[in-house]
């Protein structure tokens, strides 16, 4: 298998999804001629024309509204954001219609629409710049939701959400984008909605996505050396939630630790948390832990940035603490 | 606003013969009574929510949507029972949608402010002012990726013309103009009020077509009440978008004669809208000007309005019954239509 990083494997499938069906086009800030904020459209605009390959100005109102106006025509438009925390310029084309337009019309219009961008903290960009959206786009009904953790991941996700013919917003993690992984050659698709077991274990089970998948990994190596044995769960979808595999390995395992990027209050931990209850109150032999982020703005400083959000330290604490 | 009657004009100089227009009228006393309708039925509880008629604006959807072809499209706002009802839509099944029943355009999920029928080109009614501007840029683009010639319509009305979704979409409407790849016409229904609040009070230009000219995009006003004018104008303008793939702004001076929903209590206390200023708009009701244009052409008499009216009173009813005696959508409808692939969307 090849080897690539997380960001030439959006590179890649958005060249080859484009290659394959005409009606796919990428459309948002600097994506053609610069090729793209973080170089992930680079070579695109030269392969397949400004028709396919638009360069919007910073207007994500109009460019996010524009791509359900295409989605509904039956074009495959993938919006990138330069990252999510400007989307919230156009969050009302993204709740009000995106969502919605499916249910409003009794099922008449769709919207085979991607959006995507990095998305999340921890690279010293503050407050405006630092914000994970998962839970806040899970919340409404109509959308899919997906933070992929490793490139093979990315690319068979990515693939998945532009053949979907539902809204999808893809969140990247920018903190990600030079990492490496393998990629499996040839069509390669990851359905949505299921989970990855990404280390297999027997005494607790640890729930994580996107970048956070990655400390789970490693805080579950510092672990097994002292014989603690974690089960890491990828779920790679957070909308459709894989719970079944969440809850089959909280089953056996009988803890349960969720790890979320940012903010405690009202996040996706809290939901999968209490998913986890409805599933397996009976099988648990601690409370669920929740790992976050503190409930504060992301700060500047590297070294209030590094108490704001969580790593592997902290998840070694909370596998601790439902092992006591 | 000028309240003199129309030029006269003889049937020869009409910019359609003279039985189409005949039809224009019907269905203009149509739209009129089925809004009449709607608000009766409003009071009586069987349509819920909100409900904005269309009443005194008729003749500006009318003239665009009679100058359409078949594969072009449209999108509008929230004040959609006419547009539904001249793009060719059951006047049964609209009514069936705004009182909740399955049998409805949208099968009783989208209500007055969310009409659909797409295989008519109707893209939908918005709730949201301003809102559906980007989604209308956007489809026309479409309509042009794959080389075709339709041509997308939206519809807006003058409150939204202070949102930033028009002026963003208008800026990729003129950039995407100047490649031949935006052909839409947008066209302000201007009809002097966002609610209770005056464009004089809500735009520091109230010339809101030239407010177009910041995006390159040709623009001209026009009188909405008399339908001979606005066809004749939106015929012109949209061969020329069509040929050109470029967009254009209409505004269209109208008037609602009514509230701006079927709760304004207060436009019937006249609040913010003088007396006088209401009855010189009805003056120029644009059923009016048509009937005074076919009956100078002696197109139309005492005895066909009668008729004309009968015939729209019958369609009404026919749509009220229809509308009773319909079952509304069953429970499962409730999940339908959130997802095209629902797959592990509801296992929580």
């Amino acid at each position: 298998m090849p080897e690539m990083r997380y960001s030439e494997a959006i590179t890649l499938t958005l060249d080859q999804e484009m290659a394959r069906d005409p009606s796919v086009l990428v459309m948002g800030e600097d994506v053609g001629q610069y090729g793209g904020q973080f170089y992930i459209t680079q070579g695109l605009l030269q392969k397949y024309g400004p028709k396919r390959v638009i360069d919007t100005p910073i207007s994500e109102l109009g460019f996010i509204g524009a791509g359900i106006g295409m989605a509904m025509l039956g074009l495959r438009p993938v919006v990138e954001v330069m990252t999510w925390n400007f989307a919230l310029v156009g969050v009302d084309q993204i709740l009000q219609n995106a969502a919605k337009i499916r249910y409003f019309s009794g099922g008449q219009a769709g919207v085979p629409l991607v959006i995507r961008g990095p998305n999340g903290a921890g690279v010293q960009l503050s407050a405006q710049h630092s914000q994970s959206f998962e839970s806040f786009y899970g919340h409404f009904p109509g959308l899919k939701v997906v933070a992929p953790a490793t490139p093979a991941d990315t690319m068979g996700l990515l693939r998945t959400a532009i053949r979907s013919d539902d809204p999808v917003i893809f969140l990247e993690h920018a903190g990600l984008y030079s990492s490496r992984g393998e990629v499996p050659e040839g069509e390669h698709l990851v359905p949505f909605g299921q989970a990855r077991i990404a280390r297999e274990g027997r005494h607790v089970t640890v729930v994580a996505y996107s970048r956070m998948l990655h400390y789970a990994l490693s805080a579950a190596e510092k672990l097994a050396e002292r014989g603690v044995e974690c089960e890491v769960i990828d779920l790679r979808t957070i909308k459709p939630l894989d719970i079944k595999t969440v809850a089959a390995s909280v089953q056996h395992t009988n803890r349960a630790v969720v790890v979320q990027e940012q903010w405690k209050l009202f996040g996706a931990a809290g939901e999968i948390a209490a998913q986890i209850y409805e599933h397996c109150f009976d099988d648990l032999d601690a409370p669920v832990e929740r790992v976050t982020g503190q409930d504060v703005p992301a700060p500047y400083a590297r070294n209030l940035e590094l108490l704001a959000f969580p790593g592997e330290q902290q998840i070694i604490d909370a596998v601790e603490r439902v092992l006591r | 606003m000028s309240t003199v009657s129309p030029p006269q004009r003889r049937a020869e100089e009409f910019i359609l013969p003279v039985d189409e227009l005949v039809e224009l009228y019907r269905k203009m006393v149509l739209a009129r009574r089925f809004e009449e309708q709607t608000e009766r039925s409003f009071r009586r509880g069987k349509i819920g929510g909100y409900l904005h008629e269309y009443t005194g604006q008729e003749a500006v959807a009318l003239g665009f949507l009679r100058a359409l072809r078949d594969g072009d499209i449209f999108f509008t706002a929230y004040r959609d029972h006419a547009h539904a009802l001249f793009c060719g839509s059951d006047p049964r099944r609209i009514m069936a949608e705004l009182y909740g029943k399955v049998t409805g355009l949208c099968k009783g999920k989208g209500g007055s402010m969310h009409l659909f029928d797409v295989e008519r080109g109707f893209y939908g009614g918005y709730g949201i002012v301003g809102n559906h501007i980007p989604l209308a840029v956007g489809a026309a683009y479409s309509l042009r990726y794959h080389e075709g010639d339709s041509v997308c319509l939206c519809f807006l009305g003058d409150g939204a013309m202070n949102s930033g979704a028009l002026h963003e979409a208008a800026n990729l409407a003129g950039l995407w103009g100047h490649q031949g790849l935006c052909p839409v016409v947008f066209i302000i229904e201007n009809n002097q009020y966002g609610l209770a609040t005056s464009v004089e009070r809500a735009s520091a230009v109230t010339n809101l077509a030239s407010r177009f000219d910041a995006y390159d995009i040709p623009n001209e006003r026009c009188d909405g009440q008399d339908l001979l004018v606005v066809y004749d104008v939106a015929r012109r303008v949209i061969e020329e978008v069509r040929r050109t793939g470029r967009p254009y702004c209409v505004e269209a001076l109208t008037y609602r004669f009514v509230g701006h929903g079927a709760a304004d209590l207060r436009a019937r206390e006249q609040t913010y809208r003088h007396p006088e200023e209401v009855e010189r708009w009805r003056q120029r009701d644009p059923i009016l000007l048509l009937e005074q244009h076919l009956r100078t052409a002696e197109a139309l008499d005492d005895d066909q309005v009668e008729q004309i009216q009968a015939w729209a009173d019958q369609i009404v009813e026919d749509a009220v019954q229809f509308a009773e005696e319909s079952p509304p959508p069953p429970p499962e409808e409730l999940y339908a239509d959130v997802y095209a692939d629902p797959t592990g969307m509801f296992d929580a």
